[in-house]
C-alpha cells in the first residue's frame, strides 16, 4: 500500500495548476481531498509522475449565496456543506446527502469537486447536482465554459472533462418556495458507498406538484436522473399512484450491477424502496 | 507507619485490588498516543522487507527473475526459495503438525502465497521493488469447496504429500485429506438418533472471516554478528513460544535468542502463529548484517495470515417428543486452506470443538471433524474465542433452535428443560470434558426476567398480525443463546503446542519500599493485564495495584509461558499469580512473627497486613515487612521477598453466560437494525467489573461484525472478494448497538481465586444471538435455517424465498 514516486506540485492559482497539467499531460493529476486518487494510486492502480495539490488555490474555496444562485467552490469539503448556515437554509437537501457520506473524517478533507469531478458512480454528489441541476464551471488553457451536471457524466471515471482542465465551482439555481426535499441512501456501512441512494426535490403549490427532480446513485455507471420521473409526479397531488408511476420510471432508468453489496434483484427491490422513501419524503416536506 | 485510625473500608478501598473497578494503567500512554509498538522501533541501519505475493490461487511458479528488482538503487537483497532452501528453511513447522512453505517452493496454493522476500533501505524501495519482481505462473485448477477438494479426481493441491496417506493426526483417505478426528459414541449416537420420537437435522455453516486487529502482524529481526544474539520484536501472541519454535527451526540456541512483544493494538487469535514474514526478515537480517523490519499492510493481512472458522458442521438432535434431548451427532468438514496452519493444541486438530453439546444434559453424542485442504489461506485461529468454541456454540445454538421448530416449543422453555442443573457439577459430558461448575437454571431465569421475556414474544405475536396486515415491513426477532465455553488450556497432561505443555507463570518482586514487580509469561494486547493482575497481587498480599509494576513479553525477563489467546491469562497466569503471591505472604507470615516476637501461626493476614490474633492493634504492614525482609538478618530466613509460581492448571474452566437479542428486520432491504442487547456473564470471580464491561462490549462488537456481514469471500477463481476494509465489515461507533451488561458469579472450584475468563464470552455467545435473532424473526414465515452472515441482500434473499415480497 506504497504509491510508485510521484513529484508533488501545490500551486496557489488555478492558471498554474492548469500549466502543470498541460506540460505533463496524462502523467499528471489533480487531487482535491484525495480520498479517491489517494488509494488508487497505494494500490498502484493510478501511476502518475505528477500530483496537483489544489489546496492551496483560494479561488477554488468559499460558499456564495446568491439570490438566484448558490455557488460552490470546487474544494469546499463536505464538513463546510454540513456546517455552513446559508447553505443549510438555501439547499437543505444538500445538508442532508453531505451527512450520509463516510465520516467525519473522510468529511474534513473529502471536497464537493472532487466528488463530483472524478466520476466515480459511488459518490453521493453527482446524483445530488443532477437532481439540483447544477451546472459545473470548467476551465482550461482556453478559458472557461460549463457544463449542465446532467450532461457532465459519459460512463465510469469518464466525464465531460478534459484531461488538462480543471472543474473550479457548481452553481446551483436556488429552489422556489414550497420545495420538499429527501437524500436518502443504503448501504452496509459507515464508509461504504450506497447499495442504492436516491435524490428527490418536488415544490408543491396549492396541492399540486409544478416541479420535481429525482436522481439516483450507484445504481448504473453513471448517476442517473430520471425526467420521466418527475414528470410522473408533476400537475399530481403526490398521492400513492404517481409516487408509485415516478417509481417505476426511475427503475426503469437504472442499470445496477452485481457486486459484493448484492444481485441485480436486491439492487433493484432496495432501489424501489429508496427511491420512494425519498419521494415521500421529499413530498411530506413540500 | 502506624495508622490504627484507617478502618478496614478504607484499607481495603486504597489497595484497588480484587472487585475494584480500577482504570486501565495501559491508556495513559494509549490515548496519548505514546504506546511502543512494533512498527514505532527504529534501530541503526535498519532494512525493510516486503513480499511478492501470488496473484493466482493456484499456479506452478515457472521462474522468478529479480534482476531488475536488484537493479534498483537501495534494493538490498531479493529471497526465494532457493535461497532459503540450503539453510532448510523454505519450509516451516506449522503449529497443527503439518508443515507451510515460508517461500513458494515450485507452486503456490492461496491467493496472496508469499512468493519473494524483497529486503532495500527503505519501504518505500522495497514497495517499487517488489513491482519489479517478475514471476511466470502457469495456473492450476482452483479448489475452493471442500466438499469438491474430496471428490476423487480433484486437484491434488499438496504434491509435497500427495500418496502419503499417514498425517500429524492419523490416516488421510485422500490426498486432500488432512485428517479425521473423532470424538463419542458413534454406534450408542446412531441407535439413539433411529429410535427417537424426533429428530432434527440441518447443516449449519459458519463461514470464513478474520480477526483484523487495529494493528497488522509485523516484526523487527536483528542479528548481532558480534555476540551472535538474535533480537526478534513482533506481534506475538506467545512470545516465549516464538522463541523456543525460533530456535528449533533456525538452530540457533535459545539463550541467544530474545524474543519482544511490545505494546500489541489487538491480537484475537492473528498473532499466536508464525508467519513467513517472521523467518524472512530473521534471514534477512543474518544475511544482511543489519536489522530487518516487515509490516504487513492491511490487505495483505486480511488475505495471508491467519484466517478463523470455515466449519461446516451437519448436525442431528434427537428428542423425546417433550423435547428432552436424547442425543447429539455432528460431523464437520473444516475447510483449513492451502497447509494445515490452525492453531491447536495438538492432540486437538478440531481443538475443543467437542464442547459441542453446549450447556445441555445430553447422554449421549458423536463428533467427527474432517480436516481437508483447500485453495484459501492458511490459519483457522481462534478468533476471540478458545480453540472452535465459538464454532460449537454456534452449531449447539442454532441446533436447538432447529429442535424447537421441528417440535413447535419455545426455544426458551426448550433450553431450560435441557440445562444441565447445578447439582450435577462436576459434570462429566458426553464428548469427554468435566465442566467444573455452573448455574445455568439462575442465570437463564435472571435474564428473561431481566428483558421481560414474555412481554417481548406477545410483542411479536402482535408484529406478524400487523405485518400480515400490511401495517409494517419490519419483523421483530428475539435471539437466544446459552453458551457454555472451555476455555484456560490447559493441563499439560492434555494440552501443548508443538510439545510445549500450556502451564503458565508469574514472578513477583517485592521491593525494600513495599513496591513490586511482577512479571508473567502472557502478553497483553489490549486485555489490561497490568492493570488486574496487580489487582489480583494487591488482594493476595496487600500492597497497593497502584504500586505494582506488570511486565510482559520480554523472554529474557519474564518467566517462561504459553502466552495469551484463548481466554487463558486469568484461568492459567493468573492463577500462577495468585499462587506466586501466596508464597511471597507465606515467607512474609514468618517475617511479621519474628518482627512482632510471636510464632507464625500466632499471626494472621489482614488486608495489608499481619496482625497477632486477638491483639489488632500489634501488626506489620506489608511495607515493614518488606523492609525487614531485605534489611533485618532474620535468623532461618533467605533475605529477600520474591517468589515465581509456574501454574499447571488441574482443568479447564467454563464460563457461561445467557444473551438475548431483540432485532427489526426490514425485508425489503435487508437491514438488521439491533433494537437491544442483553449479555448476562458468569466468569466466576469477578477481578475488574469495568474492564469486564469493557471486554464484553468489545467481543460483542466484534460477534455482531461476524454474524451480519464480516467474512472472507472467495470467488471461483480463489480471489479474495473482501481483501480491504471497504468490503470487510469492520463495525464503528455508528453501526454499534447499546449493550446491556448482567452478572451471576459462579466460582471456579479449582482456581485460585474462582476466576474463569471473559475475554472471548461474548464473541463465542453473541454470534449465535445475533444469528438466532435474524433467524427467529422469519421463523413464523417457514425458515429453519439461513447462513451468516446476514448481510443485507442475504436477509433481502430470504425473504423473497419465503415470498414475502409478494
Amino acid at each position: 500500500m506504497i504509491p510508485a514516486g510521484f513529484e508533488y506540485h501545490r500551486p496557489t492559482d488555478v492558471a498554474s495548476a492548469i500549466e502543470i497539467l498541460k506540460t505533463h499531460g496524462d502523467e499528471a493529476r489533480v487531487v482535491a481531498g484525495g480520498h479517491s486518487l489517494i488509494p488508487m494510486m497505494k494500490l498502484r492502480m493510478a501511476d502518475l509522475a505528477h500530483l496537483i495539490d489544489l489546496q492551496d488555490i483560494e479561488g477554488l474555496k468559499g460558499i456564495e449565496i446568491g439570490a438566484e444562485t448558490v455557488s460552490i467552490g470546487a474544494m469546499v469539503t463536505q464538513h463546510e456543506l454540513i456546517t455552513h448556515a446559508g447553505l443549510s437554509e438555501a439547499l437543505p437537501i444538500i445538508r442532508e446527502a453531505a451527512l450520509q457520506i463516510a465520516d467525519p473524517q473522510v468529511r474534513y478533507l473529502g471536497t464537493v469537486g472532487g466528488n463530483v469531478a472524478n466520476g466515480d458512480p459511488g459518490n453521493d454528489m453527482p446524483g445530488l447536482m443532477q437532481c439540483l441541476d447544477a451546472t459545473y464551471v470548467i476551465e482550461g488553457a482556453e478559458g472557461s465554459r460549463t457544463v449542465s451536471a446532467r450532461d457532465f457524466y459519459q460512463s465510469a471515471y469518464f466525464t465531460a472533462r478534459e484531461d488538462d482542465e480543471i472543474l473550479t465551482r457548481i452553481e446551483i439555481p436556488r429552489l422556489p418556495a414550497g420545495t420538499g426535499y429527501a437524500y436518502e441512501k443504503q448501504k452496509r456501512k459507515i464508509g461504504d458507498y450506497a447499495t442504492a441512494a436516491c435524490g428527490a426535490l418536488v415544490t408543491m403549490q396549492g396541492g399540486t406538484c409544478t416541479a420535481a427532480s429525482v436522481a439516483m446513485t450507484n445504481l448504473s455507471d453513471t448517476p442517473v436522473w430520471s425526467e420521466e420521473a418527475g414528470a410522473a409526479l408533476v400537475g399530481t397531488s403526490c398521492g400513492p399512484d404517481a409516487v408509485a408511476a415516478a417509481v417505476a420510471a426511475s427503475l426503469a432508468a437504472i442499470n445496477p450491477t452485481q457486486d459484493n453489496r448484492g444481485p441485480v434483484e436486491f439492487k433493484r427491490h432496495v432501489a424501489g424502496v429508496i427511491i420512494r422513501r425519498a419521494i415521500e419524503g421529499a413530498v411530506a416536506r413540500a | 507507619m502506624k495508622d490504627a485510625v484507617d478502618t478496614p473500608e478504607t484499607r481495603s478501598a486504597g489497595l484497588k485490588g480484587m472487585g475494584c473497578a480500577r482504570k486501565r494503567v495501559e491508556d495513559v500512554r494509549f490515548t496519548q498516543g505514546k504506546g511502543n509498538y512494533v512498527d514505532d522501533i527504529q534501530l541503526d541501519g535498519m532494512l525493510f522487507g516486503d513480499f511478492v505475493r501470488s496473484p493466482y490461487a493456484h499456479a506452478r511458479v515457472i521462474s522468478i527473475n529479480a534482476e531488475a528488482a536488484l537493479a534498483l538503487p537501495g534494493v538490498v537483497a531479493v529471497l526465494t526459495a532457493a535461497d532459503l532452501a540450503p539453510l532448510g528453511l523454505h519450509w516451516m513447522p506449522t503449529l497443527a503438525g503439518d508443515k507451510q512453505m515460508v517461500l513458494a517452493d515450485g507452486k503456490v496454493l492461496f491467493q496472496g502465497q508469499e512468493v519473494a522476500y524483497v529486503i532495500a533501505e527503505d519501504r518505500y524501495i522495497a514497495a517499487d521493488a517488489v513491482e519489479l519482481v517478475e514471476v511466470e505462473y502457469e495456473e492450476l485448477p482452483v479448489v475452493v469447496d471442500p466438499f469438491k477438494a474430496l471428490e476423487p479426481d480433484a486437484p491434488i493441491l499438496r504434491e509435497d504429500i500427495a500418496g502419503n496417506m499417514e498425517g500429524a493426526h492419523g490416516p488421510r483417505r485422500h490426498d486432500n485429506h488432512i485428517f479425521t478426528w473423532e470424538q463419542g459414541d458413534k454406534d450408542a449416537t446412531e441407535a439413539v438418533l433411529a429410535e427417537a420420537d424426533v429428530v432434527a437435522e440441518e447443516m449449519i455453516y459458519y463461514h470464513r472471516t478474520h480477526p483484523c486487529p487495529l494493528e497488522t502482524c509485523g516484526c523487527v529481526a536483528s542479528m548481532d554478528k558480534v555476540t551472535g544474539k538474535l533480537t526478534l520484536w513482533g506481534t506475538f501472541q506467545a512470545p516465549h513460544a516464538v522463541r523456543t519454535v525460533a530456535a528449533l527451526i533456525s538452530g540457533i540456541a535459545e539463550h541467544n535468542i530474545r524474543v519482544i512483544s511490545p505494546d500489541i493494538g489487538g491480537g484475537f487469535g492473528n498473532k499466536v502463529g508464525v508467519y513467513p514474514g517472521y523467518v524472512c526478515s530473521i534471514v534477512g537480517s543474518i544475511v544482511t548484517g543489519k536489522p530487518v523490519k516487515w509490516i504487513e499492510d492491511r490487505m495483505e493481512n486480511l488475505m495471508s495470515t491467519a484466517f478463523a472458522r470455515d466449519y461446516w458442521m451437519r448436525g442431528k438432535i434427537a428428542a423425546t417428543k417433550e423435547g428432552k434431548i436424547t442425543g447429539l451427532w455432528c460431523h464437520t468438514t473444516a475447510d483449513h486452506g492451502g497447509f494445515d496452519a490452525c492453531a491447536d493444541p495438538t492432540k486437538f486438530p478440531a481443538g475443543f470443538m467437542n464442547i459441542c453439546t453446549g450447556s445441555y444434559d445430553i447422554p449421549v453424542a458423536y463428533l467427527a471433524v474432517d480436516g481437508v485442504y483447500t485453495n484459501k489461506a492458511p490459519g483457522g485461529v481462534a478468533y476471540r474465542c478458545s480453540f472452535r468454541v465459538t464454532e460449537a456454540a454456534y452449531f449447539i445454538e442454532r441446533m436447538i433452535e432447529v429442535l424447537a421448530i421441528k417440535l413447535n416449543m419455545d426455544a426458551a422453555e426448550l433450553r431450560r428443560i435441557n440445562f444441565i442443573r447445578a447439582d450435577q457439577f462436576p459434570y462429566q459430558s458426553a464428548l469427554g470434558w468435566e465442566y467444573d461448575s455452573g448455574d445455568y437454571h439462575t442465570a437463564w431465569d435472571k435474564a428473561l426476567k431481566a428483558v421481560d421475556y414474555a412481554g417481548l414474544r406477545a410483542e411479536q405475536a402482535q408484529r406478524i398480525e400487523d405485518f400480515k396486515a400490511g401495517k409494517t415491513r419490519k419483523l421483530m426477532g428475539i435471539g437466544l443463546t446459552h453458551f457454555t465455553e472451555i476455555v484456560g488450556a490447559g493441563p499439560v497432561k492434555n494440552c501443548d503446542i508443538l510439545g510445549l505443555g500450556m502451564f503458565d507463570s508469574c514472578e513477583i518482586r517485592i521491593h525494600p519500599t513495599g513496591s513490586a514487580i511482577a512479571r508473567l509469561g502472557t502478553i497483553s494486547q489490549g486485555q489490561g493485564h497490568a492493570t488486574t493482575f496487580a489487582q489480583i497481587i494487591a488482594s493476595e498480599i496487600g500492597i497497593p495495584a497502584d504500586d505494582i509494576t506488570l511486565e510482559e513479553g520480554d523472554t529474557d525477563t519474564a518467566p517462561y509461558g504459553l502466552g495469551t489467546y484463548g481466554s487463558r491469562s486469568t484461568p492459567v497466569a493468573g492463577a500462577a499469580t495468585a499462587m506466586a503471591a501466596r508464597k511471597i505472604r507465606a515467607k512474609a507470615q514468618m517475617i511479621a512473627a519474628y518482627l512482632l516476637e510471636v510464632h507464625d501461626d500466632d499471626v494472621e493476614f489482614d488486608i495489608d497486613r499481619f496482625v497477632v490474633k486477638g491483639a489488632p492493634e500489634r501488626f506489620k504492614t506489608m511495607k515493614e515487612i518488606a523492609f525487614a525482609a531485605y534489611n533485618q538478618a532474620i535468623p532461618g530466613l533467605e533475605p529477600g521477598l520474591e517468589a515465581v509460581s509456574y501454574y499447571d492448571p488441574p482443568n479447564m474452566t467454563y464460563p457461561f453466560g445467557a444473551y438475548i437479542c431483540v432485532a427489526d428486520v426490514d425485508v425489503d432491504t435487508g437491514e438488521v437494525g439491533i433494537r437491544s442487547f442483553y449479555a448476562l456473564d458468569d466468569c466466576g470471580t469477578r477481578i475488574n467489573p469495568m474492564i469486564i464491561e469493557g471486554q464484553v462490549h468489545g467481543g460483542l462488537t466484534e460477534a455482531l461484525a461476524i454474524a451480519l456481514g464480516q467474512e472472507i469471500a472467495y470467488d471461483d477463481m480463489g480471489n479474495v472478494k473482501t481483501g480491504t476494509l471497504m468490503d470487510f465489515f469492520l463495525p464503528t461507533a455508528w453501526e454499534t448497538p447499546n449493550y446491556t451488561t448482567d452478572h451471576t458469579v459462579t466460582p471456579s472450584p479449582h482456581h485460585p481465586i474462582g476466576a474463569k475468563g471473559v475475554g472471548e464470552s461474548p464473541n463465542v455467545g453473541g454470534v449465535p444471538a445475533f444469528s438466532n435473532a435474524v433467524h427467529d424473526a422469519f421463523r413464523p414465515f417457514g425458515l429453519t435455517q439461513s447462513h451468516m452472515p446476514h448481510d443485507h441482500w442475504r436477509v433481502w434473499q430470504t425473504a423473497n424465498k419465503l415470498g414475502l415480497h409478494g
